[in-house]
């Protein structure tokens, strides 16, 4: 079902978290809530599940205003950062939770968990308890268990925060392949901008309690609405008003029209992308991302003169 | 040499503090071997006493350890007014002389008091059994709910928000949730509640009166055989509170490392 938040504004003391926030989630969309800490997209995902209660504005579930209804009947499969993995119960009985909450025949428990453990890649381990597992299977049991209700929405909230590196990046890809299984209306929080452009279909930015663009993972990149969203969702150059992406930086060794004189300070290379840190005259850093083809043509070198010129740059009207 | 210094000092406080007085106790009753022990410990006032005190401890404990879960959820999971003077009245009871809490419940239940008036009406709380559970409840209230708030801060709320999210009510939340979470924490809390409550002399004794065979608990029978120069009598019954400690200090080991554990 698709999910909508209408103008909803929740305060913590003085401290307003969300300011008139409105936002659609079409229906079986994968979408993430991206912001920095404190923007407050864990708090937007918590006022959908229930869990907070805004001051004012609605919730919707589908067609239906779920604002004043609590989270136990409001249907949506919540996974937090930290698992939240009932550590006294076996893998099998925490998948099994709601279902032997809701009182569901055994055999169709059964019929039920073994089916999803088996989605999650967790079939040998029904009988192990939390502690017994690593992260990412803990993960993945939070997300069995969330599923096992069959709810109307899935909310994640920062669900690969607490992982390493490794683990992160093949969770995201299996939660991609699990999104295209299921089909569920999915919200996944998180602050790792790489991380929602490769989940998601659809990327809410927030910032200080504020939506500032809502788009695909193209749109935000290559039509970024200002300059937050800019430097939020890619590393970005600012020369005065104007701002540059790294790969959109021509760099050559003799001078031409428009381009202006700077320093190699340091030559990373990182595989197919050679990174390069350069000063100009006035101090100003500038950041440039080569392919490492490019890179080898120019011999780059530390402390060598070369000629800078922006192939494309964004300039935002003031306001 | 310092660590054997050390290690001998430690174990010769304890020896020259606990347990050679302890120890004696458990010679001089089986001093005459077992048979002059059982028939001081199977005497009708003894074992009358032995029931009262197990009747106060079977009152005593389920009411703290039910109304120290409930007062440990409202002190960690609520924000109420006056949330920080509750929190300091809980440690009243261990802070306070037992004399003291068996005098002020004299001043309020006694003639004159606020509620000196239930005697009129046949409702007897001083010398008898309900001011001695009112003492005991007392003295024993604090060790459930220190026990269980500082485990309940450290698992948080989060499982309890997974379960609201799966469907749970929040008594399906407390009970399969929260209730396994701090079980070893209130199963310390209760060992330590009984034998506080067994234990109990100074409250007990202020408002029980001191009735032989009537509203005399184990350790005020101890008291009374002592002073009525049946030694015997005093040792073999200091002997079954002893080994109640023992039981107690046994349990505790038994508890502890799972407590740890989890």
């Amino acid at each position: 079902m698709g999910i909508a938040a209408v103008d909803v504004t929740k305060r913590f003391g003085s401290y307003t978290a969300l300011d008139n926030v409105s936002v659609t989630i079409p229906e079986g969309s994968l979408t993430a809530l991206l912001g920095p800490s404190g923007s407050g997209k864990s708090t937007l995902l918590r006022v959908i599940a229930g869990l907070e209660q805004p001051e004012s504005g609605r919730v919707l579930i589908g067609d239906e205003d779920v604002t004043n209804r609590p989270a136990r009947t409001r249907g949506v499969g919540m996974v937090f950062q930290h698992y939240a993995a009932f550590k006294h119960m076996t893998v099998w009985d925490n998948v099994a939770f709601g279902l032997t909450i809701r009182k569901r025949p055994k055999a169709d428990v059964a019929d039920r968990v073994h089916e999803l453990l088996e989605l999650v890649q967790l079939e040998g381990l029904a009988k192990r308890y939390p502690s017994q597992l690593s992260g990412g299977q803990r993960q993945r049991m939070a997300l069995a268990r969330a599923l096992a209700v069959e709810p109307s929405v899935l909310l994640l909230d920062e669900p690969f925060g607490a992982l390493d590196a490794r683990v992160r990046k093949e969770l995201r890809a299996w939660l991609r392949r699990l999104h295209d299984e299921v089909h569920v209306t999915t919200i996944i929080v998180t602050h790792d901008q790489e991380e929602a452009m490769e989940v998601a279909g659809q990327i809410v930015v927030l910032n200080g309690g504020r939506v500032e663009q809502v788009g695909s993972p193209r749109e935000l990149y290559d039509e970024p609405a200002n300059e937050f969203v800019m430097s939020f969702v890619g590393p970005v150059n600012r020369v005065g008003d104007t701002f540059v992406r790294p790969h959109d930086v021509e760099v050559r060794l003799e001078p031409e029209d428009g381009s202006t004189e700077a320093m190699v300070e340091r030559v990373v290379h990182l595989g197919f992308e050679v990174r390069v840190e350069l000063v100009r005259d006035n101090g100003q850093h500038l950041l440039v991302q080569l392919t490492q083809e490019e890179a080898e043509q120019l011999e780059l070198e530390r402390g060598q003169i070369v000629y800078v010129r922006p192939r494309h740059e964004t300039v935002f009207s003031a306001g | 040499m310092p660590k054997y210094l050390l290690r001998f000092g430690a174990l010769g406080y304890l020896s020259l503090l606990l347990l050679v007085p302890v120890g004696f106790v458990f010679y001089r009753a089986f001093e005459h071997g077992l048979g002059p022990a059982w028939d001081a410990v199977s005497s009708q006032q003894a074992v009358h006493a032995l029931e009262l005190t197990l009747l106060m401890a079977a009152i005593a404990v389920p009411a703290n350890t039910i109304f120290g879960v409930i007062l440990a959820l409202a002190l960690v999971r609520s924000r109420f007014p006056g949330r920080g003077l509750v929190n300091a009245i809980v440690d009243l009871p261990l802070a306070l002389s037992p004399v003291v809490v068996g005098l002020a419940l004299f001043l309020l239940y006694g003639r004159g008091g606020w509620l000196g008036g239930l005697a009129d009406h046949g409702i007897k709380i001083l010398f008898a059994v309900p001011g001695m559970v009112l003492a005991t409840m007392f003295v024993s209230l604090p060790f459930v709910v220190r026990e269980v708030v500082p485990v309940l801060r450290e698992i948080g709320t989060e499982q309890e928000q997974a379960a609201e999210t799966l469907g749970a009510s929040p008594f399906q939340t407390f009970w399969r949730i929260t209730l396994p979470a701090i079980r070893w924490a209130v199963a310390y809390g209760v060992v330590l509640t009984t034998a506080r409550a067994i234990g109990e002399f100074g409250a007990v004794s202020v408002v029980s009166g001191k009735i032989q065979g009537r509203t005399e608990t184990l350790p005020l029978y101890v008291q009374a055989q002592f002073e009525q120069f049946d030694i015997q009598g005093a040792y073999a019954a200091s002997v079954i509170l002893a080994l109640i400690a023992v039981a107690t200090v046994v349990g505790l080991r038994v508890i502890h490392p799972r407590e740890e554990e989890s």
